[in-house]
């Protein structure tokens, strides 16, 4: 095939001289993109032209900030590196909150955005922003290519640096010269980083002395954070807790890296965990933190932090180490290969004492709620969701209680199940987050368990989810209140529910305007019957619930205390 | 307590940007920042001058080291070291006071670089306290202007 001006002929022979849109769409193919997010926009129209016929699905959303939280859900559930476009100026500036939501959870992303034609740059040309000055705090790296020649290499790099390492979002800036300039492209091109290097293999003296640790102790706590899972090492974490024996607290992030059936699990810690993982952690001897990074949310007051431990912390990025708490055995590597080599050389010691005492705390103070109510309790939602799914299903959340209540109430046996913004904490991530999650897993259920005013951020996206087909469901615990907002305004401002409520238009009816199926819930009993509906749909379901206004998340470790100061363990108590 | 740190950084646009904006966003204090070029056109050297404790210094090296295009990262501190600053000064000087304020600057090795009727423009080299302590001695005759760079250094028997 040879290219003729005025077709669409740009991929032709090996050699041939190529745009740089279309050598943008070959690497992207060579990187094995199948799938991508993006929006359109004058800047970026050559790349959409070459996208054209491009053996790519791709995913138009309602707002970039959507598009961006797609390709990070599609990466969190699928392992994958997500892609997202964006033009340049408001296109790229739409992409900031959900690279920041990217960035703090530490999710493979790389996002192309288009710029103003190379010459144009720094003279306030129309649409033009400054993107890689405004992105430079929340991605990885980023970079502008403006040489077409460098286009492959640098998108090749792209991908290297947003997958390895400590995973983040990469950004690559073109201006439309360079996509429309031509070159022969050269295959053999290959990424040029000398300042990125990756340790994966830890130090074996520090295995060793982890090791050595981990079998003197009579009390330890296996810590795990998001990057066991980053990592795909949630089977190496088994066999090593099981063959060490140990007990497992995973942070919001890691929820499913372990099975949280096993009865090793002790769940989520810090301001909303369960009170066993905190008092374990506050009373342990040794404290092994694997890919977790000692989160402000986990902590607590950090002078008062686990006071008796030791701490291990294994991190493939030695900036996390020793950054929050101060770290006395550090290794630095994967944690793929880092597990097995501890569980090879770790005893297993029954700690019968120490697992009695923790079984002890689990009996007194599950996660409870009070259900002998008329009005309908969010928690009450999720356990139904959780039975009716067999705890099998993808979930996705928005910010505040409800992410909470869906971290206590759903048990997740498997990683890549729970996608959550729990760095950034970023309102509207749910319903974005569940259509990405539902492109990358067509056959899963990818359930949205959301709030009412973070669901207010991105609803437009159910529109993208009706136009894709994407059978997701979207289960809004519907307070009326930014609900968080209001629990704190009621514990630490003396009930003045401050701007905190909003009223809110008929979600069912709004579900129903943009294509899905809409159904509302202000009765008790009409819970397992409405979610039963919701999970036969083939379409796009939204249920509204109509719950409980005035719930609060229990326990609490407030701002600044430290984690065995929690509050609300009598009121779990006397609900038993 | 003061630490040189010495980063040896890729030669392309932005990089200054992301240590910069690094040492921002980290609340890191920045004493001083050097950047030039090498031996080698490829890479440029940075040499950044912290206060702090042994933990933010610490913190402040690490986070160097994970900047994508920053190819190594030294901490100085505990070394011997050669460390210098230059400067150029302009001092008030009357047509009388001209020899002594020529002498002080011999006594410090410095050169006269620019004379006019009521200044002299010196350049001093050195390290840091030298510096301070000849702007001390020239208060007293009128200190006009000073440009200074931060300071630069060197392990002593480098191997870098
Ligand atoms: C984009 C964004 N803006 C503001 C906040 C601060 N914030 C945290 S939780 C919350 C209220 C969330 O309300 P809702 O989505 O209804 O959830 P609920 O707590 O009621 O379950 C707010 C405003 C945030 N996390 N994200
Ligand atoms: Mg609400």
């Amino acid at each position: 095939m040879t290219s003729k001006k005025g077709t669409s002929a740009g991929s032709s022979g090996k050699s041939s001289i190529k745009s740089g849109a279309q050598i943008i769409v070959d690497t992207l193919i060579e990187q094995g993109v199948d799938t991508m997010f993006g929006y359109l926009g004058g800047v970026v129209l050559p790349l959409f032209d070459r996208l054209y016929d491009a053996p790519i699905n791709f995913v138009i959303p309602r707002h970039e900030q959507g598009g961006c939280h797609m390709a990070d859900a599609y990466a969190r559930a699928s392992g994958k590196v997500g892609v997202v476009v964006a033009t340049s100026g408001p296109g790229a500036c739409n992409l900031v909150t959900g690279l920041a939501t990217a960035m703090m959870d530490s999710v493979p992303m790389v996002a192309l955005t288009g710029q103003v034609r190379t010459e144009l740059i720094g003279n306030d040309a129309f649409q033009e922003a400054d993107t890689t000055g405004i992105t430079r705090p929340v991605t990885k790296y980023n970079c502008i290519v403006k040489d077409v020649k460098d286009l492959a290499r640098t998108i090749r790099e792209a991908f290297h640096i947003a997958s390895t390492g400590r995973p983040g979002p990469v950004l690559v800036d073109m201006p439309v010269d360079v996509q429309v300039a031509r070159c022969v492209p050269d295959k053999s091109d290959k990424i040029k980083l000398p300042g990125y290097k990756i340790r994966t293999k830890g130090h074996s003296r520090q295995i060793s002395k982890a090791a050595a640790a981990i079998n003197k102790s009579k009390r330890p706590v296996l810590y795990v954070g998001g990057g066991v899972i980053s990592a795909n090492a949630a089977d190496e974490l088994r066999t090593f807790a099981k063959k060490a024996n140990l007990p497992v607290t995973m942070t919001l992030l890691a929820l499913g890296a372990y099975d949280q059936h096993e009865k090793e699990s002790l769940d989520m810690p810090g301001m909303h965990g369960s009170a066993y993982a905190n008092y374990a952690i506050q009373e342990c001897d040794l404290l092994i933190a694997v890919g977790a990074r000692f989160d402000d949310r986990v902590t607590g007051k950090v002078k008062s932090f686990a006071p008796n431990a030791k701490i291990i912390h294994v991190d493939i990025d030695p900036s996390s180490i020793s950054k929050n708490v101060q770290v006395d055995i550090p290794v630095v590597g994967d944690a793929k290969e880092i597990l097995p080599a501890l569980s090879e050389k770790v005893k297993h010691i029954a700690r019968k004492e120490w697992f009695n005492k923790i079984s002890n705390w689990k009996k007194k103070f599950p996660f409870r709620y009070d259900n002998n109510t008329s009005s309908i309790k969010p928690q009450y939602v999720i356990e139904e969701i959780y039975h009716q799914t067999d705890g099998d299903a993808i979930v996705t959340t928005g910010v505040g209680q409800n992410q909470m209540w869906a971290a206590q109430f759903y048990r997740f046996s498997k990683p890549r199940r729970l996608l959550t913004s729990g760095g950034l904490g970023t309102m509207g991530y749910g319903l974005p987050a569940a259509i990405g999650a539902q492109v990358a897993k067509p056959d899963a259920t990818v359930i949205d368990i959301d709030g009412d005013h973070s669901f207010n951020m991105t609803m437009t996206e159910l529109r993208t989810a009706v136009e894709n087909k994407l059978p997701i469901k979207v289960c809004i615990l519907n307070n009326s209140y930014m609900g968080m907002v209001r629990q704190w305004q009621e514990l630490f401002y003396n009930k003045r529910y401050s701007k905190s409520y909003l009223s809110n238009p008929d979600y069912a009816e709004v579900a129903r305007a943009l294509g899905a199926v809409g159904i509302t819930v202000d009765k008790k009993k009409d819970v397992p019957k409405a979610i039963e509906q919701m999970l036969s749909e083939k379409n796009p379901c939204v249920v509204d619930f109509r719950v409980e206004k005035e719930e609060n998340v229990w326990p609490m470790v407030a701002a600044g205390k430290s984690l065995d100061e929690m509050s609300g363990l009598d009121i779990l108590e006397s609900m038993a | 307590m003061k630490h040189i740190i010495s980063a040896l950084v890729e030669n392309k646009p932005g990089v200054l940007a992301q240590v910069a904006g690094m040492f921002a966003a980290r609340a890191f204090n920045i004493d001083s920042l050097v950047v030039g070029r090498t031996e080698d056109i490829k890479l440029s050297r940075m040499t950044i001058v912290v206060i702090g404790d042994d933990k933010v210094v610490e913190q402040v090296r690490k986070q160097l080291a994970k900047v994508v295009p920053v190819v190594k990262v030294q901490d100085f501190v505990g070394q011997p070291v050669v460390a210098r600053d230059l400067m150029l000064i302009t001092i008030s000087t009357p047509p009388a006071k001209r020899p002594e304020i020529q002498s002080l600057i011999e006594m410090f090795r410095g050169k006269v670089v620019d004379i006019g009727q009521k200044f002299i423009t010196a350049e001093i080299s050195g390290p840091e306290e030298k510096i301070e302590a000849f702007i001390n001695v020239c208060k007293p005759y009128g200190v006009k202007n000073v440009a200074r760079t931060g300071t630069i250094a060197m392990p002593r028997q480098a191997k870098s």
